[in-house]
């Protein structure tokens, strides 16, 4: 059974009059890592969120689990990791990994032992008490993974989590997020405008056009596995940011100026 | 120990500017009514303590309850109008036109409507002076949680009253603490001002002013002293209040 099966999903914005999203189709098998690639307004976030029953599609349906979007919601079917970490102030680092085991019952020894795992995960046990604006950017958002991660949800929604860190720290994040990854098994669709970073982490690429967001043309990614940082450097990684270039450069015509540069500056 | 070197420069210059007042007023011979020196309110605020802080304590008592009132309105009706969008949108507008309003001046009816001796009336002016700035801070508090936090609280398929506890109340909390050290400050000077215009012979307001009206301006400085003692106080238990509440944020702990 796929985790994710979207169909014909339509999205207009009344306001404006904007078509974000026109007659996707796509699905998702267990354990995939799909990126959603595209210059901004290609509606990858939109998708994103529809997907996650954040907003709701025009029209169409999304089935996650077998299930509706707004049921698997309810069932806690999905974690979210948003550009910002969205850590709450007040709760300490364990206190923020802990907060969807609260939500879902979890009793306060189970929760320890589960948080105690994650930090572990992420390697930040020794900031267990800190407060998240003690913490670097690239820390907070690895509080964000494992808060997501906390409760083993089916299926990870990521949308551009790494967008608002320094290369440097973006690249190790993403060698970090795909042994999680390898290690638990989950379903991922990650949401991204930095085409090495899509290449590198996927198992499939979704290039995504704008107005209307359409699907330009899905790239498989048959890249070995593990990945490391050697990878970024084999010829098939090249031939497979290529690639992706050219879907997004055949709608080039669509590009805005500013998203032609975002594009040349990832090259 | 940080904090005592801390503190050092603001009592240097406190204990600074009393010696230099205290110096200017006997070189100079300015005249008592004028301004007294401080060691004379000082010695009158000694020698008539028992008629000053008895006095000073029915006037802190109706600002105390003014503040509870008013403060507990606030947060409550910040409560319901940011439940009720479109009656924050109905009611919004009033409530800011009310703030710019001078609510002071109202002091004198509101004796009217209690019994002006009676301290219903001046915590009736405390609790009004309180009652907006706190309503109007917290419901922006209340609101100013992100739209990605409550997105991610539904993500856990969290319902309205969790999204409340656990994200619209915390990130609101700092906002209500401000504006309660404001209202903490607005409920002495609401109660002193009430009494100005007229209240019981045993308090604070009416000591001062009366006192002033005979030319005993030592007994009225020595009265204000209190005043401001008492809302020190009263403010730095607010201030103490929140630093217990409030134990995460970065900017507070050395606010």
């Amino acid at each position: 059974m796929s985790v994710v099966e979207i169909k014909g999903v339509t999205k207009t914005f009344a306001q404006g009059n904007v078509t974000a999203l026109e007659s996707i189709e796509l699905e998702l098998q267990p354990g995939e890592f799909v990126s959603l690639i595209g210059p901004s307004g290609c509606g990858k976030s939109t998708l994103l969120r529809v997907i996650g029953d954040l907003t709701p599609p025009t029209h169409g349906t999304v089935t996650v689990n077998g299930k509706p979007a707004h049921r698997a919601r309810k069932d806690g079917d999905y974690g979210i990791v948003f550009q910002d970490s969205v850590l709450f102030d007040w709760r300490t680092v364990a206190k923020n990994i802990a907060l969807p085991l609260e939500m879902l019952g979890w009793d306060r020894e189970r929760r320890k032992t589960r948080v105690d795992e994650m930090l572990d995960l992420v390697e930040l046990r020794s900031f267990a008490d800190h407060h998240p604006w003690q913490l670097s950017g690239g820390m907070q958002q690895r509080v964000s993974i494992a808060r997501a991660l906390s409760f083993e949800p089916a299926l990870l929604l990521m949308d551009e989590p790494f967008g608002a860190l320094d290369e440097m720290t973006r690249e190790r994040l993403n060698l970090e997020l795909l042994s999680i990854w390898e290690k638990l098994g989950s379903t991922v669709v990650f949401v991204t405008h930095s085409i090495s970073e899509a290449v590198f982490l996927s198992t499939r690429v979704v290039v995504m056009s704008p107005r209307p967001g359409r699907i330009a043309g899905v790239v498989e990614i048959d890249l070995p596995t593990p990945r490391t940082a050697e990878t970024r450097y084999t010829p098939r990684f090249f031939e497979l940011v290529t690639k992706v270039r050219e879907l997004l450069r055949s709608r080039g015509e669509h590009l805005l100026p500013e998203e032609e540069e975002l594009l040349e500056a990832d090259r | 120990m940080k904090r005592i070197v801390e503190w050092l420069p603001a009592l240097a210059v406190f204990f600074l500017v009393v010696g230099l007042w205290e110096g200017l007023v006997r070189a100079l011979h300015v005249q008592q009514f004028l301004l007294p020196k401080p060691s004379t309110i000082v010695s009158v605020f000694w020698t008539q303590r028992h008629t000053l802080w008895p006095a000073g304590w029915y006037t802190f008592k109706e600002a105390l309850g003014g503040f509870a009132i008013g403060s507990g309105l606030g947060i409550l009706a910040a409560t319901v109008v940011s439940r009720f969008r479109t009656l924050g949108t109905a009611l919004m507008p009033i409530f800011i036109a009310a703030n710019a309003v001078p609510i002071i001046a109202f002091a004198p009816i509101f004796g009217a409507w209690f019994n002006p001796i009676s301290p219903r009336s001046k915590m009736a002016v405390a609790g009004v002076l309180c009652f907006l700035p706190v309503m109007v801070n917290s419901l922006r508090g209340l609101n100013s949680a992100k739209p990605r936090q409550i997105e991610l609280m539904r993500s856990y398929a969290a319902s309205e009253l969790e999204i409340w506890r656990r994200v619209r109340v915390p990130t609101a909390l700092p906002f209500v603490f401000t504006a309660l050290k404001v209202a903490s400050v607005l409920a002495m000077i609401g109660a002193i001002v009430g009494e100005y215009f007229g209240g019981a012979l045993n308090a604070l307001g009416v000591l001062i002013n009366s006192s002033a009206q005979v030319f005993q301006f030592p007994l009225a400085w020595a009265g204000i002293l209190v005043a401001s003692l008492l809302g020190i106080a009263l403010y730095g238990a607010v201030a103490g209040t929140e630093r217990l509440v409030i134990r995460w944020a970065p900017d507070t702990r050395d606010a």
